[in-house]
């Protein structure tokens, strides 16, 4: 329309001015709807995250009803400890013993340049029991655990054996959330302290062949240096993620819907907030565990 | 006819209404379901002929209307209460819904372990006792992922029936099934109304298995029940979606999108 009438408007100055007029109008109506649709967007975003913190909040509400309210699951919670604690402790062991070393090899590099290789086992035990030991249990928790949980969960919906629990007159919170729950949160420290430990023996071994030191002086270091506040400040924070890992996971498997598709997109949403949550509270955490 | 408006019927549904989202599946259904009787809600796919068998469990809420069973409205129950009714019920799902995690035994005395505090043998005497009833002795140990489609339909209802409920729910038992299992399902469900005297709901889009089952036949459509009779009733029915239902030249349709072309045949079905 505008480069119609632009065509007959080059003859006349009046239309010159139409032109102008209406290639303003359209602009602004254009960036109106650009904006309307940027804030509606947001909007929609935010009921979203609060519906989804919503969910969480009375899923965990509930969680913590049916422990006080119906007969412990010890059955299901051994079973789930097995399968969350028992089966990730070779990968755990695994991923902490070259997280050590790596970072022995790091720091040899790094405190090579200033001569102070000797204190590498300092370093070592601080960030690890403080930091690398909690959170990289937690990640692989996260993407072993919590897309199990997941994909185990969303499977039960989308077969209706959710339902089915519910129709035979128990309740899916108790039989499926709750011994998952509590499998993570108590698994998740226990799990980091065994990393956390593996981790510094892996950071031994590099240490003792990059800096020269002995295990004994090694040792000794991290005994002088690392004291029972910066494990308790590690761990506190594994029971934090755990609980909230198996939260996440069991709601998102819960919420499944759309068949086989859906189960897949639960995992991947469980994998995704889980390590996210892992990385954004972690933070949050730390500082306010610092300002204790 | 009659039966339908009774007021003593075991299980009653009454001005049931629901939506999902933009989309109404219900709008005013009623039927009553009478102690001892097998009735069939037959209807297309999407009609929401399930969610009245969910709505009677509790295990899903109608936006308005009462859902009575024993004379008791189900939808205002709290826990406690629907916990009774549940123990009066049992359902076998579509695809069965076994727990895949549990053995078939383990499967079967899911209810008893739930509902009461049986031995663990009398438990074991109870679930070979269902067990055989549905024609599969000897499979306890099995796990479901073992079975056939058939079989754990089958031991689906072996769960059902195992703490001996008076009503039982079918949804869709025959569908994904090859003719001899549809068969054997069909005398099963004709077995457990004889053996156990028990009230039966049967949901299914299957006309053959419907007639084969049914005491009574209702007609799930536009949002409401369009038809309620016997099944010489509705085959002599010249009511037009029943017929059309029947000879299975019924589209498959959104109910809403023929409603005024249906409207006039609705109002003789409700006369007759």
């Amino acid at each position: 329309m505008a480069l119609k009438r632009g065509k007959n408007g080059r003859n006349g100055n009046g239309g010159g001015k139409r032109i102008h007029e209406e290639i303003l109008e359209t602009s602004h109506k254009v960036l109106e709807r650009t904006w309307l649709d940027f804030f509606g967007e947001i909007g929609r975003n935010t009921l979203t995250l609060f519906e989804y913190l919503g969910g969480l909040w009375k899923l965990a509400v509930h969680t913590l009803y049916c422990l006080f309210r119906y007969p412990f699951p010890f059955r299901a919670f051994v079973e789930q400890c097995e399968f969350v604690g028992v089966k990730s402790l070779s990968l755990i062991a695994l991923i902490s013993v070259f997280t050590g070393m790596v970072f022995s090899l790091q720091f040899a590099v790094g405190l090579g340049r200033f001569g102070l290789k000797i204190y590498i086992g300092n370093i070592i035990g601080l960030a690890i029991m403080r930091e690398l030991g909690p959170v990289l249990v937690c990640l692989m928790l996260a993407a072993r655990v919590g897309s199990g949980i997941a994909a185990e969960l969303g499977s039960m919906v989308v077969t209706e054996q959710v339902l089915a629990i519910e129709a035979l007159g128990a309740n899916p919170v108790h039989k499926l959330v709750l011994p998952r729950v509590l499998a993570l949160t108590i698994s998740a420290p226990v799990l980091a302290t065994i990393g956390s430990i593996i981790g510094v023996i892996g950071g031994m071994f590099i240490t003792i062949m990059e800096a020269g030191v002995t295990a004994r002086f090694y040792f000794d270091q991290i005994r002088r240096t690392v004291e029972m506040e910066d494990y308790f400040s590690g761990m506190a924070k594994t029971l934090f993620f755990g609980f909230f890992i198996g939260l996440i996971a069991c709601y998102q498997g819960l919420k499944t819907s759309g068949g086989t598709e859906g189960v897949g997109k639960s995992t991947t949403y469980a994998v995704v907030i889980t390590s996210l949550m892992v990385f954004v509270a972690d933070f949050f955490l730390t500082k306010l565990l610092l300002l204790l | 006819m009659k039966k339908t408006e009774s007021h003593s019927a075991f299980i009653r549904f009454i001005g049931l209404e629901k939506s999902f989202g933009e989309k109404t599946i219900y709008k005013g259904v009623d039927l009553a379901i009478e102690k001892g009787e097998t009735m069939v809600v037959l209807g297309g796919s999407g009609t929401g002929k399930t969610v009245m068998l969910k709505m009677l469990l509790g295990l899903m809420h109608p936006d308005a209307g009462q859902v009575l069973f024993d004379g008791k409205d189900v939808v205002p129950m709290n826990d406690e209460e629907i916990l009774q009714v549940r123990r009066r019920v049992g359902m076998l799902f579509q695809g069965g819904a076994l727990f895949d995690s549990l053995s078939v035994a383990e499967n079967v005395a899911y209810p008893l372990r739930e509902h009461f505090d049986y031995s663990e043998e009398e438990l074991a005497k109870i679930v070979g006792e269902k067990l055989e009833l549905v024609g599969l002795p000897g499979i306890e140990e099995m796990a479901p992922s073992d079975l056939s489609g058939g079989m754990k339909k089958r031991v689906s209802l072996a769960r059902a029936i195992a703490t001996n409920p008076e009503v039982l729910l079918y949804d869709e038992p025959t569908t994904g099934l090859d003719p001899t299992n549809i068969r054997r399902i069909d005398n099963l469900i004709c077995d457990m109304q004889k053996k156990l005297n028990v009230t039966s709901i049967v949901v299914t889009h299957d006309i053959q298995s419907a007639f084969r089952v049914a005491d009574r036949i209702a007609l799930l459509y536009n949002g409401k029940i369009d038809f309620v009779g016997t099944k010489s009733e509705a085959k002599n029915s010249d009511h037009e979606v029943v017929r059309a239902f029947l000879s299975g030249e019924m589209d498959d349709v959104e109910p809403s999108a023929s409603k005024s072309k249906r409207e006039p045949v609705k109002a003789k079905a409700v006369k007759s």
